[in-house]
């Protein structure tokens, strides 16, 4: 069983909940509908044909037009990893939370709360994780702006990065 | 018979000698006896991911020594792996030798601080010295190779930046005759100690399933008795052409999966790191060290995921290409990150001195988590 092999029985069992799959990328994905998406990693993960049972890495990714969150799951019996991804809307975009099925999903989607602005559903402690409680925004966003000061701690200064910028 | 007190909370860090690094836990004891112990990180975030997206893919290769400064070789490998993926760029062979070179010491340095720091932790103060000592002379072979001993910025996109210096190997391969009979006098030294056996063995027990269900990696996840390298087992660059052998926790002092088995099998993997050295050193081809890789380089639009196993486990990296000479998005998951996920359930339990070995045991570098 490899990567695109899982991909189409993923299709044959879900069906029109399965949006596209991808074989030509560097790595193969298929993307899913945000509402079927614990369902097809819970089937994923308890099917012993592919036993997927490590959730590896879980990323937020904004796209200008849209928020991907990408799952990447790997299976240390079966030795071979798939790619999931759901597209969400960039307005309050929201799915279900993936820690009922695999607990390393708290924290990366803690980050991706905090990051990206994802909000997920049923999560037990969605908190920020890396900036500060009270900051504005989500600085992965594309369309971030960084404030100028965060309690009268000046957060700008020229810097090669700026110059770098403005020649951009 | 148990007595229960009233909750007391602890705070404990952001600044604590043993806490490797600014990181902060919030503590609810009841006496000696933790509840939980809440992580509170970010206090080292610098948002390195979006500063790849503003100086592009060469521009990045010195920030990415920041991500993890103790082994700044792999992260580096791991940025270089994902943007030759994306440009579809083959590294010469004498290149990944340098590179496997460079990273195997870079393992052993970052082992040797961490089993030192754990000794310190836990109140041994001489093994720090020893550890360091010998973390000294690999930092002086590694400032001749690239002429920086903590953010050492030696690899580029398609292989590395300078050849081994005349007369390099030969020291190296007499830095590990050194070495080898130095972790034997190491291990009669702490490793065996009564005092220090008890302080580790039995504490924060993390079973095989457990530590997959939380992704931990590396020495994390083989001190748990799972056998699994990416170099083996996704295996990357050239280590398909050596002999090396994948250390696993035993239980030989306690249960399986505690803090000792994490301890040895850090301790075993230096002198499997060692034998990789030998072999590399041996072998290494003649030939160009860097591939011909365009200044304004602009691979097509597309992502990308590399594993790589450093000194912490599996560090992923994710890479997202608009066809730009600037990345769209950078992501990388570390092997800290993960481990700090674990520890508030590991803490219900435990004595408030022991949160400090569990910390030491879990090898967690602060700027790793935070990034």
């Amino acid at each position: 069983m490899d990567a695109l092999a899982t991909y189409q029985r993923v299709k044959e069992r879900f069906g029109d909940r399965i949006l596209e799959i991808n074989e030509k990328a560097h790595d193969p994905f298929v993307v899913v509908e945000p509402s079927a998406i614990v369902e097809v990693c819970r089937f994923l993960r308890d099917d012993p044909e592919f036993a997927m049972n490590c959730l590896s890495n879980q990323i937020g990714v904004d796209y200008k037009d849209r928020i991907e969150v990408v799952y990447e799951l790997y299976s240390y019996s079966k030795r071979y990893g798939v790619t999931l991804k759901v597209k969400l809307p960039r307005d309050n975009p929201s799915v279900a939370t993936m820690e009922t099925v695999w607990k390393s999903a708290n924290w990366m989607e803690r980050e991706i709360f905090d990051l990206i602005g994802v909000t997920f559903e049923g999560h037990s402690d969605l908190r920020r994780i890396l900036m500060p409680e009270d900051w504005p925004g989500h600085p992965q966003r594309k369309d971030f702006v960084e404030p100028m000061e965060y309690h009268g701690i000046s957060t700008v200064r020229e810097s090669p990065i700026i110059r770098l910028e403005a020649k951009k | 018979m148990s007595i229960r007190t009233e909750e007391m909370t602890l705070n404990m860090g952001p600044q604590h000698p043993s806490t490797h690094g600014v990181l902060r836990f919030v503590i609810k004891a009841d006496g000696e006896v933790m509840r939980e112990a809440i992580p509170d990180v970010g206090y080292l975030h610098r948002s390195i991911e979006k500063i790849a997206e503003k100086v592009g893919y060469h521009g990045f290769m010195p920030y990415t020594d920041r991500v993890d400064y103790v082994c700044a070789m792999f992260t580096n490998q791991g940025w270089g792996m994902a943007c030759e993926r994306l440009g579809g760029i083959e590294v010469p062979r004498r290149g990944e030798y340098c590179r496997v070179i460079a990273a195997e010491f870079n393992r052993i340095a970052s082992h040797l601080l961490s089993v030192g720091t754990m000794g310190m932790d836990i109140g041994a103060m001489t093994p720090f010295t020893h550890a360091i000592r010998e973390r000294e002379m690999i930092n002086d072979l590694i400032e001749e190779l690239c002429g920086a001993r903590l953010t050492f910025n030696y690899m580029r996109i398609g292989g590395v930046a300078w050849d081994l210096p005349p007369g390099w190997r030969e020291k190296a391969l007499a830095y590990l005759d050194h070495f080898d009979p130095i972790w034997d006098e190491y291990n009669a030294l702490i490793s065996y100690n009564k005092i220090y056996v008890e302080r580790l063995a039995n504490v924060g027990v993390i079973s095989a399933e457990e530590a997959i269900d939380y992704n931990l990696v590396g020495p994390n996840l083989r001190g748990c008795g799972f056998k699994w390298d990416i170099r083996k087992d996704i295996p990357y660059s050239v280590y398909p052409e050596f002999e090396f052998d994948v250390p696993v926790g035993r239980g030989e002092y306690g249960t399986l999966g505690d803090a000792m088995d994490r301890y040895m099998v850090r301790i075993r993997e230096m002198r499997e790191s060692s034998r990789i050295l030998r072999q590399a050193l041996r072998q290494i081809p003649d030939g160009p060290v860097l591939a011909k890789v365009p200044r304004n380089f602009k691979p097509k639009a597309g992502e990308c995921q590399i594993r790589v196993e450093s000194a912490r486990g599996d560090m992923g990296w994710y890479a997202v290409s608009d066809g730009s000479g600037y990345p769209w998005r950078v992501h990388v998951r570390t092997g800290s990150f993960a481990a700090m996920g674990i520890i508030n359930k590991l803490s219900r339990g435990l004595m408030i001195a022991d949160l400090v070995t569990l910390i030491a045991s879990l090898d967690v570098i602060a700027p790793e988590i935070d990034r």
